[in-house]
């Protein structure tokens, strides 16, 4: 048997590179070995790739991309489809998933300074592959074809039109109608299905190519390539990647599921968040839902969009904010000039920066899930912001410190006191 | 590394236990997914027993129902016609009905119920082509020992008037007859057999 | 701590965003109770299924409530429908609208758009209102189009609306329901009969609800099996490295 295989394996290998892959990314590449909580996200976000495609594909199968059939075909989905149910919470929890998972990476990214040289370029990768990632989301949301599906890309297509002179044809276009309609149900299946599909999987080959061309960080922040062993090469603080993070990402897939699981057979809607009670009524051209909000992944982002004021009567401002807000991500291997990479060995004023960008972040998020109302309005006798809504305010006060964890970064981080690296990687 | 130390058949348990656990959570995962191509209910709707109205069907002519969005063909076959069934045995391929392409009940002489009415899934086994009604025997183009059938247009594929296919023909076996059952005499049920079961 | 936060945000449930402003009863519903569910299907299709569809619930599907094709043929179908057919109706759109002001809404995933607790409250706050063109107003849902289908059990509610003035001069308004002419139903039976249809209509939302938190058990007690046999093997290589 074993004889077989191996004269199988030499077949194989003289006509492709299947070994030599192997080894160069599993059997012989050689990680960190101090890899702690965070670095679970990135195996797993391919895992959540993986299962999008497949019950993507499948969906495929039963869903209609026509504005009479679509929101039927759903429902077809959930109850005369066998386990079509399954199928269809599997990827609306997939989704969000997705953002959980991919956010926390991307955290870890500046808990441990990961994009730093020489790892610009998967961090661009990765920032290419959030942008895609935001692309896919918006499109698929539009496909349940639910008052807020359709309200939703309504709106964000209509940010468009706020382009000076090109906006208004910009959003036409987009559209393919004058309105949210048919054709624009139509292609954004298109983008859906196949389009951003194929870009975000390039964009994971690259990412992960460059990940294994420079080798992985780690939280010490320091190159376990600089103390190799001189007979082996090997690097001292490297283990291979498998067994040792197969067995151990195995765990944490097990870990995952179980929370994924818990998700999608107990809290399908998760409390509205993850399926918005709006969406499960059909989407009507001639009637807005009371309050519409984007699904949460999206709320700092949207949150942003309304707390910039409009300047000359336009909401462009709030526009290039939103996407400045967004592509800030991608300047960070450069504005950043500490002398360490990682969180352990920053001093007071990173970790308070982080911290404020942080807090920004989450309190940005749970205001874009409100209407601006929800927290009153300042006193009237009070100077400036007297009779404006609070949380208004306060979305602007977050924003501005959203930003400046960015703008202020090339000096703060520089002058920030750090901590000595130690040579090789701690526990 | 202090492999020196390492417990081997452990290892090898451990391996073995997780890949079997991870390999039973991947099939019951792949199960739904490949279910999931099976016919929904709609279709399962759509496919249901369909009632046929026949006290209209003249003799010696047919109509097309559809059941399962196939053509089922109900014949009301005159006295000439049914003994011509008779005589041409020695020119099919399975005249004793030995593939079992009917319901037991109908695994007669005249392959029905009641001897005239002939009930058939107008599919040609050969390659799923519909074949089209030569119910006259000696009918143009068929020759003038033709009993009356059915040709199949795509490949040549001839049957009788029973559905049974004739030596010769690419069909390797006889049409087939869908279970079905009288509700009352002009009243058919097409989909359960009288005997209860399902298709 | 950090983790924590984003943790935490993540699943603090979301308010009722619909129904701002607006206090809703509780809707006393069990989705296990099978006579409960029957009874309110049975109430949904003599009631509401004149005007609203369930267009994509299938009328066999009540054997998830225990109903046989032969139970659901003799007692539930009235419009010569098969088994396997969808809950349609046979109401004109066009008509519908110009009667209603509006088309009656397909009710099959009403309970997941609208919540039990909105629907429980809705069906029973009907009342008596002359400036409305159907003569009822709504405490759930302010210039309703829908008529008080249910009255005849309920009866006749009206609104009492009382103003009071507190110490500070600030006015609170306080609105009560009063039933002025009873139904067939005593306040508590109808009050039972529409928790009954609220069942129905949320177990209507999600057919599958059920199947899913069963099967939700199996996989969870399966995964944590999975989850100690794959930490033991990540211990046990782990071993070479600590």
């Amino acid at each position: 048997m074993q004889k077989y295989l191996t004269c199988a394996l030499t077949w194989v290998d003289a006509r492709f590179p299947l070994t030599s892959n192997w080894k160069a990314h599993l059997s012989e590449y050689y990680a960190p070995k101090n890899f702690n909580f965070w670095y679970y996200f990135g195996s797993l976000a391919m895992l959540v790739l993986v299962l999008q495609i497949v019950t993507g594909v499948l969906l495929t199968m039963h869903y209609k991309p026509d504005a009479a059939l679509a929101f039927a075909s759903v429902e077809y989905i959930m109850r005369d489809v066998p386990w079509g149910w399954l199928v269809r919470y599997m990827h609306s929890t997939g989704a969000s998933m997705f953002f959980v998972v991919v956010y926390l990476h991307m955290f870890r990214g500046l808990l441990y300074g990961s994009y730093r040289n020489p790892r610009e370029l998967i961090w661009l990768f990765g920032v290419a592959i959030f942008l895609c990632l935001m692309g896919e989301a918006f499109f698929g949301y539009l496909l349940p074809w639910g008052q807020m599906s359709f309200w939703g890309a309504q709106v964000i297509i209509n940010l468009f039109t706020s382009i000076p002179f090109i906006g208004p044809d910009v959003s036409l276009w987009l559209r393919g109608d004058f309105m949210v309609s048919d054709a624009t149900l139509n292609r954004f299946f298109a983008f859906h299905v196949i389009a951003l599909p194929l870009v975000l999987l390039g964009l994971v080959a690259a990412h992960i190519i460059a990940l294994h061309e420079v080798g992985s960080n780690n939280p010490d922040g320091i190159e376990i390539k600089k103390n190799k062993d001189p007979v082996t090469h090997i690097p001292l603080d490297g283990i291979p990647f498998h067994p040792y993070y197969t067995v151990k990402d195995i765990m944490g897939v097990a870990m995952f599921l179980i929370v994924f699981s818990a998700v999608l057979f107990f809290a399908p809607e998760m409390g509205g968040y993850f399926l918005e009670a709006n969406n499960f009524i059909p989407a009507d051209a001639l009637k807005t839902p009371p309050h519409i909000a984007p699904v949460w992944y999206f709320t700092p982002y949207y949150s942003i969009l309304r707390a910039v004021p409009p300047l000359f009567s336009s909401q462009f401002p709030g526009v290039v904010a939103m996407g400045l807000s967004v592509v800030a991500f991608a300047f960070l291997p450069w504005i950043d000039r500490s002398p360490v990479k990682s969180i352990r060995y920053r001093g007071v004023q990173y970790k308070s920066w982080l911290a404020v960008f942080v807090v920004s972040f989450l309190i940005l998020g749970y205001l874009g899930t409100v209407p601006t109302t929800v927290w009153g309005t300042f006193d009237k006798a009070l100077p400036l912001v007297g009779g404006v809504d609070r949380a208004n305010v306060f979305a602007r006060i977050f924003t501005l410190l959203y930003f400046l964890f960015f703008a202020l970064m090339p000096w703060y981080s520089k002058i920030d006191k750090t901590k000595p690296v130690p040579e090789r990687v701690t526990g | 590394m202090a492999n020196q130390d390492v417990d081997q058949s452990k290892r090898r348990f451990l391996i073995a236990a997780t890949t079997a656990v991870g390999g039973v959570a991947t099939a019951a995962v792949a199960v739904p997914f490949v279910l999931s191509m099976l016919p929904s209910e709609r279709a399962k709707a759509a496919g249901a027993p369909v009632e046929v109205d026949i006290g209209k069907v003249e003799a010696g002519s047919m109509i097309v129902v559809e059941w399962r969005s196939k053509p089922v063909w109900i014949i009301n076959r005159t006295q000439a016609m049914l003994d011509q069934l008779t005589k041409i045995d020695d020119k099919l391929t399975d005249p004793k009905l030995d593939v079992p392409q009917q319901p037991d009940y109908a695994r007669n002489a005249t392959r029905s119920i009641k001897p005239g009415l002939m009930v058939l899934v107008g599919i040609c086994t050969h390659l799923g082509c519909s074949p089209t009604s030569k119910l006259q025997s000696g009918e143009e183009g068929m020759g003038s020992d033709w009993p009356g059938g059915f040709f199949c247009p795509c490949h040549g594929s001839r049957f009788d008037l029973a559905g049974r296919v004739f030596k010769g023909s690419p069909a390797p076996i006889n049409l087939q007859v869908p279970p079905y059952k009288y509700l009352s005499d002009s009243r058919l049920l097409i989909g359960v057999g009288q005997d209860g079961k399902e298709a | 701590m950090n983790k924590l936060i984003l943790i935490l945000s993540l699943i603090l449930p979301l308010g009722a965003l619909a129904n701002e402003g607006m206090e809703l009863d509780h809707a006393p519903i069990n989705g296990a109770n099978q006579a409960s569910l029957q009874r309110g299907a049975k109430t949904f299709i003599n009631y509401c299924l004149n005007c609203h569809s369930a267009a994509y619930m299938r009328y066999n599907r009540l054997h998830d409530i225990g109903l046989t094709d032969e139970e659901i043929k003799a007692n539930l179908i009235f419009t010569g429908a098969k088994v396997g057919d969808t809950m349609t109706v046979a109401m004109n759109k066009k008509d519908a609208k110009s009667w209603f002001g509006a088309t009656p809404p397909d009710l099959s995933v009403i309970s997941r758009a609208r919540g039990a607790d909105w629907l429980y409250t809705y069906l029973r706050g009907f009342y008596r209102d002359e400036t409305r063109p159907t003569g009822w107003n709504n405490v759930a849902f302010d210039k309703v189009g829908m008529p008080h289908v249910l009255w005849q059990l309920q009866g006749e509610q009206h609104l009492k609306i009382t103003e009071e003035v507190d110490a500070h001069g600030n006015k609170t308004e306080s609105h009560a329901l009063v039933l002025v002419k009873p139904g067939k139903l005593s306040p508590g039976e109808y009050d039972l009969m529409v928790a009954d249809l609220v069942n129905y209509l949320v177990y209507m939302g999600e057919p599958a609800r059920a199947q899913r938190m069963q099967l939700g058990l199996i996989v969870l007690l399966f995964l944590s099996l999975f989850f100690v046999v794959a930490r033991a093997l990540k211990k046990e290589f782990w071993k070479d490295i600590h």
